[in-house]
């Protein structure tokens, strides 16, 4: 693991600046915190451009035949990132833009972790952590068995990537030599106590990684190029499962959240501080 | 039984393309047919059980029938949140296969014995709970869970108990069978206690006592209907479980009777809240906890005098 390239990727992380469509996904984050009184706005602001990127470019899927066969599947494992993919998935018509103000209220379908049972384009319901990826690895095998070509792709935390399930599932994936498999790691460096470095440190987490037996690469998990490039090309190495490390910066986009684990989740946000956050990403 | 049921699997697998096999880390050999002939659908995925629930889920997501099997201890203890979030929040097609169910594993000690494993499963919404009575039972019951659009945890008995269920029973998943009919007591029970309570409404009648035995193979959905007749037609209820006194069987037969202002008396015979002490055998350690024939006969007895007495 080149220390120096790793360290150079998260400075770049906190460097990026965001465009407009970035800012505009952000805003219904926002939108949906403020609707619902609550959310994990850290950890889902870290996800954004990884989830534009794969929505806009890489997933192939039918917004209104949200179970069609032939679709990629999508897991998002850190389930408490949920506002970052109903954002995405609002955007792309899976439902109305309108229900994101309902975000956790007595009769919404978008509750604080996503239900595979209720929210379209939800493929499992997580929220505990460590449950995609052994799922993940299941929906891969099915692909197999069948034929088919779709692809499995699943975001992790990396306060996630404590639970042992997932590496458990990681040497099934290696062992079923599943590259039709894609684990990115979304690596904000804060879990909710304090940073990962602390609480249970990760380190050296690109060579585990490899050492598992998966493809790996780093990248900046803000920078839209980079992202495109990591899930474009799949399988990185035929015959192996890709592991992408994405160095992202917790609550991205919002100066006074970034980087503090307070901003995890947050409820009861003041109307000052949601006019804070509009005005931050407001358009260029 | 266990290899009834494992053998089945390779049976089902044949007629169904969705039916795999996923096992953990088990004996050398096992279903060694269907790994040849269906390499693709059979996996041995190590001690890794959290995982292979997981996986199980993701393969029913997908359209599959996953059979699973691994120590019922190990699927009950600690994949709990798997079976409960992965398996029944998603309400999967997922067969739960749990070697050992009670004290089969005595000589191996606590931590394989799957005393309160009912308990746990029950607990769970869209979960359905089969203990076997014996091998033929078995065969009917793996037919039968082909189609049920639900999580099932198949409890092992010992094998090689006599078998006592016939073809003329029929079977169907959540239906009781009545091996005698309700009478002034009625058993009502399942696995190997089956057996056990035949013999001891045997010893009953010697004494001019008339006793039913009705098999509970399904835990959950509780036959209803059966409990109720079977209530209406006793002087006394005796539930009969190779588990804790708390949670199982027992406990589910008690609600039934109270959540329907049934005042029939239930007598509840099983295993004592605490860590079995002992090893040896599986006979041993039931004999300790007063479940051989004659020790239930004896307090279905003592029950059933109380309940007059008082009655009087």
């Amino acid at each position: 693991m080149n220390d120096s390239l790793q360290q150079h990727t998260i400075k770049a992380a906190s460097k990026i600046a965001l465009d407009n469509r970035s800012k505009a996904l952000r805003r219904l984050v926002v939108q949906a915190l403020d609707g619902g009184g609550r959310g994990h706005i850290g950890s889902s602001m870290s996800l954004i451009e990884i989830l534009r990127i794969l929505y806009d470019d890489v997933l192939t899927y039918r917004a209104h035949e949200p179970n069609w066969d032939g679709r990629d599947r999508f897991i998002l494992s850190k389930g408490h990132g949920c506002l970052a993919q109903y954002v995405l998935l609002a955007d792309k018509g899976f439902f109305d833009v309108a229900e994101l103000e309902k975000f956790c209220r007595a009769g919404s379908f978008l509750g604080g972790h996503p239900e595979a049972a209720k929210v379209p384009g939800v493929e499992a319901s997580t929220g505990a952590l460590g449950h995609g990826l052994p799922i993940a690895v299941g929906m891969a095998l099915a692909a197999r068995i069948k034929g088919v070509k779709n692809r499995v792709f699943v975001v992790t935390g990396d306060g996630e990537m404590d639970e042992g399930s997932n590496w458990e599932a990681m040497m099934s994936a290696v062992k079923h030599k599943l590259d039709n498999l894609v684990l990115a790691i979304d690596y904000n460096k804060i879990q909710s106590y304090g940073p990962t470095s602390e609480v249970l440190d990760l380190e050296p987490l690109m060579d585990k990684l490899t050492a598992f037996g998966f493809s790996t690469l780093q990248i900046n998990g803000h920078d839209k190029i980079a992202i495109r490039s990591a899930f474009n090309n799949l399988p990185k190495a035929p015959g192996k499962p890709t592991a992408v490390l994405c160095h992202t910066i917790k609550g991205k986009g919002i100066s006074f959240a970034e980087g503090d684990p307070t901003w995890h989740h947050k409820s009861r946000v003041a109307p000052n501080v949601i006019a804070a956050m509009y005005e931050e990403l407001s358009h260029a | 039984m266990r290899k009834t049921c494992i053998n089945h699997v390779y049976k089902l697998a044949k007629r169904d393309p969705r039916v795999v096999f996923i096992g953990s880390d088990l004996g050398p050999g096992l279903l060694d047919e269907m790994k040849q002939e269906m390499p693709s659908r059979w996996f041995m995925e190590g001690v890794s059980e959290q995982h292979c629930v997981g996986m199980a889920a993701g393969l029913a997501l997908e359209g599959f029938v996953p059979y699973f099997n691994t120590i019922a201890t190990f699927i009950t203890r600690r994949c709990f949140e798997q079976v409960a979030v992965d398996l029944c929040l998603h309400d999967l097609p997922v067969r739960l296969i749990a070697n050992g169910g009670g004290l089969v594993y005595a000589p191996l000690g606590p931590t394989h014995l799957a005393i309160e494993d009912i308990a746990i499963m029950r607990a769970l919404p869209n979960m359905t709970i089969f203990c076997a009575a014996d091998a033929d039972e078995m065969t009917r019951f793996m037919d039968a869970s082909l189609d049920w659009p639900h999580p099932i945890y198949i409890r092992l008995a010992k094998g090689g108990d006599p078998v006592i269920s016939t073809d003329a029973h029929g079977f169907k998943i959540g239906k009781a069978i009545t091996h005698r009919e309700p009478s002034e007591i009625t058993f009502i029970t399942n696995g190997i206690m089956v057996g056990r309570c035949l013999a001891a409404a045997n010893y009953l009648k010697v004494e001019g006592i008339e006793a039913g035995v009705i098999n509970m193979h399904t835990v959950k959905p509780l036959d209803e209907v059966s409990v109720l007749n079977a209530a209406d037609a006793s002087s006394l209820i005796v539930t009969v479980e190779e588990h804790i006194r708390s949670g199982g069987l027992g406990t589910a037969v008690a609600e039934c009777i109270a959540d329907n202002d049934c005042e029939t008396p239930v007598c509840r015979l099983g295993l004592p809240d605490k860590f079995p002490e002992d090893y040896g055998s599986q006979d041993h350690l039931l004999s300790q906890a007063g479940l051989t024939p004659e020790n239930i006969a004896e307090q279905a007895r003592t029950r059933l005098g109380n309940t007059i007495k008082r009655i009087v």
